[in-house]
C-alpha cells in the first residue's frame, strides 16, 4: 500500500473540532436569530461534513480522480435540491415567510 | 496491462492479475466505493429534497411538530456517531500499520458505539409510539389545525431517521464481518481494503446524520 499514514493527532484534532461544532450548533439554535438560525445550522453542518470527507474519508490525500467523483456527486446533489426548489418557489407554491422569500427577492406568493 | 519487466517485481498474490500494482488496485476499489456512496447520496438527497419542500410548504405545522423532537437524545447521538467515526478511522490506521489487536479493539468499539446510537434511537421511537406520533391509523396530534400536515412531517421524520438507522444496522453487520475477518488474520499492512471501504461507508452514514440532526432537531423550535 502506498497511502500515507496520518498521525493520531490529526484525527484527534478533527474529532475535537467536530464535537466543538456540535456544541456550537446546539447553542446557536437556542438563540432567536430568525432566518439566520437556519443559515448558521446548515453552515456548521457543511463544515462538519467537509471535515469528515477530507480527513476521515481521506479525500484530502486521494487522487484527483476520486476528488472529481466526490465533487460531481455534490454538484448533482445541488442540482436535485436547487432545481426542485426553484420550481416550487417560481410557481408560488410555497407560502411566504420562508427564509428565501421573506426578503421579497423571489416573492413568496 | 501485463508488462514483462514490471510484473514479477510488482505482483504479489494480493494483487489481482488485471491490476498493475497494489496502488492501482486500491485506487479502483476506492473509486468504486465512492460511486456507490454517490448513489447513496442521491437516495438520501431525494428525501432531503422532499423534506425541504414540505418544511417550506407547512412552516407553521413544522414549527409546531419540532417541539416534540427529543433534542437531548439527538445531540447525544450526534456525539456518539462522531466518536464512532473517530474509532473507525483509528481502526483503518491500525490496519495500515498491521496492528491486529488494535484493529480488532477499534472495530469492536465502533460497533458498540453504533449499538448505543441504535438503542437511543429505539428509546426515541418508543416515545413517539406512546405519544401516537407514528403516522397511520393511530396517529393523533394535539393541535387539531395541523393534524394532517403534522402527519406528513412525522412521516418524513420516520422515513429519514428510519433509513439512516437501517444503514446503521447494515453497518453493524459489516463491522461484525470485519471483526471476524481480522480475528482470522485476513488483513495485513499490505492488504486491508475491506476495512478501508467499510470505513468510507461508516463515515458516509455519519455525514447523513450530521445533516439530519440540525434539520430535524435544531431548526424550527425558535421560529
Amino acid at each position: 500500500m502506498t497511502r500515507h499514514v496520518a498521525s493520531v493527532k490529526t484525527y484527534i484534532l478533527v474529532f475535537a473540532a467536530l464535537i466543538a461544532l456540535t456544541v456550537t450548533t446546539v447553542a446557536v439554535s437556542k438563540l432567536e436569530l430568525g432566518e439566520y438560525n437556519f443559515i448558521c445550522a446548515m453552515t456548521i453542518a457543511v463544515i462538519k461534513g467537509t471535515l469528515v470527507v477530507l480527513f476521515f474519508m481521506h479525500v484530502k490525500g486521494s487522487s484527483s480522480m476520486t476528488k472529481l467523483f466526490v465533487a460531481a456527486g455534490l454538484f448533482w446533489m445541488v442540482i436535485l435540491v436547487v432545481f426542485v426548489l426553484s420550481d416550487y418557489v417560481s410557481r408560488g407554491w410555497l407560502p411566504g415567510g420562508s427564509w428565501w422569500s421573506s426578503a421579497g427577492v423571489l416573492g413568496g406568493h | 496491462m501485463t508488462n514483462a519487466e514490471t510484473v514479477p517485481a510488482a505482483h504479489s498474490h494480493l494483487v489481482r492479475h488485471h491490476f498493475d500494482d497494489s496502488a492501482q488496485q486500491l485506487e479502483s476499489s476506492t473509486l468504486g466505493m465512492w460511486v456507490f456512496l454517490l448513489t447513496e447520496m442521491m437516495f438520501f438527497g431525494g428525501m432531503f429534497g422532499g423534506y425541504t419542500v414540505y418544511r417550506n410548504m407547512y412552516p407553521d405545522a413544522f414549527a409546531s411538530t419540532s417541539r416534540y423532537m427529543n433534542l437531548t437524545i439527538g445531540a447525544i447521538n450526534t456525539a456518539v456517531l462522531i466518536t464512532s467515526s473517530l474509532t473507525m478511522v483509528l481502526a483503518v490506521r491500525s490496519a495500515q500499520l498491521g496492528r491486529k489487536r488494535a484493529l480488532i479493539a477499534f472495530l469492536v468499539l465502533t460497533l458498540l458505539l453504533g449499538c448505543v446510537f441504535l438503542s437511543l434511537k429505539y428509546v426515541e421511537y418508543h416515545e413517539k409510539w406512546v405519544d401516537h406520533h407514528v403516522p397511520g391509523p393511530s396517529f393523533h396530534y394535539a393541535d387539531a389545525r395541523y393534524a394532517h400536515q403534522a402527519q406528513i412531517l412525522f412521516f418524513l421524520y420516520f422515513a429519514m431517521t428510519g433509513m439512516h438507522a437501517l444503514h446503521m444496522i447494515v453497518g453493524a453487520g459489516l463491522l461484525t464481518t470485519l471483526i471476524v475477518m481480522a480475528a482470522r488474520n485476513r488483513f495485513t499492512a499490505e492488504w486491508y481494503t475491506p476495512v478501508d471501504m467499510i470505513g468510507l461507508y461508516w463515515h458516509f452514514v455519519d455525514i447523513v446524520w450530521i445533516f439530519l440532526f440540525p434539520l430535524l432537531y435544531l431548526i424550527g423550535h425558535t421560529s
